[in-house]
């Protein structure tokens, strides 16, 4: 993907000094071109066209956003509540996340959504340990939502 | 145009004050560290960041000025806050600290005496 992005600000640059003029305008213009040239030769890339890693991330972030709100939104609603009827528990969460950054951003995800917290991962990356406000209802919801997350990190790093 | 900004304004600084009053109310009414955690690490957190948007938004209007730097907070935030939720629920957990006594599943405690038994074996 870097390697693309490099070629992508290269031919920007041969664009520039094809026009002979060098400003923002005709860099964004030779960007656009070997953009297009870049799609059009992407089977000669090892990795997929760049642009959809990025649509890919800026998906995720959305989804990020969209939990914090959530979170939030369940965290009042548990401590306006009179009653604390809630049942906290730790329950595992096997991952099929391999690279050290996609468990990262997948555990700052689940301390991002609505009742959950990371409390500790195993020593072979393999199960997080998740500490949730009120286990008995949203387990299965839970792990729904991680089903989705962990596709969305999948998504960006294929 | 500039009412409707105005009130935006009002609204996100009105929002994140009371997101960490409530927050602040969750530190002292729930019942034990983890579930405290909850309410500091996230309401705390969007807060914060509603706050810091509200004030972007006014100087960005009134005088025009962009402060990136209000933007790198919200993200530094944004990024860090979960991590150190995470690692101080952790340290409580390894130092002992107990769940509440209406906790009803401890995996990580079974998981421990797990990996304990196997050190001892080895």
């Amino acid at each position: 993907m870097a390697f693309q992005i490099l070629l992508n600000i290269v031919l920007a640059y041969l664009w520039m000094f094809i026009k002979v003029s060098f400003d923002p305008v005709s860099f964004v213009k030779g960007y656009l071109f070997g953009l297009v040239v870049i799609f059009v030769l992407r089977r000669f890339f090892r990795s997929r066209f760049y642009l959809f890693r990025i649509w890919s991330f800026i998906k995720l972030t959305l989804i990020f956003l969209k939990e914090l709100l959530l979170s939030n939104i369940a965290i009042v609603k548990i401590v306006l509540k009179p009653k604390l009827t809630m049942h906290p528990g730790i329950f595992a969460l096997q991952t099929n996340l391999t690279k050290d950054w996609q468990i990262t951003l997948l555990s700052s995800l689940i301390t991002l959504t609505p009742g959950t917290l990371v409390i500790d991962i195993s020593e072979d990356n393999r199960t997080l340990f998740v500490h949730a406000m009120d286990i008995g209802e949203v387990q299965d919801e839970i792990s729904g939502i991680k089903n989705t997350f962990e596709k969305a990190i999948l998504e960006v790093s294929r | 145009m500039n009412v409707l900004v105005n009130f935006l304004i009002g609204f996100f600084i009105l929002c994140g004050a009371l997101l960490c009053l409530i927050a602040s109310f969750g530190v002292i009414r729930l019942p034990d560290v983890y579930t405290r955690n909850h309410a500091a690490s996230k309401a705390a957190t969007l807060g914060v960041m509603l706050i810091l948007l509200g004030t972007f938004l006014y100087f960005f209007t009134l005088e025009g000025h962009v402060n990136s730097r209000l933007i790198l907070g919200i993200a530094f935030l944004f990024m860090t806050s979960p991590i150190s939720g995470h690692l101080i629920n952790r340290a409580a957990y390894n130092s002992g600290v107990k769940l509440w006594d209406q906790s009803i599943r401890d995996d990580l405690r079974e998981y421990n005496k797990k990996m304990l038994n196997k050190s001892s074996v080895d």
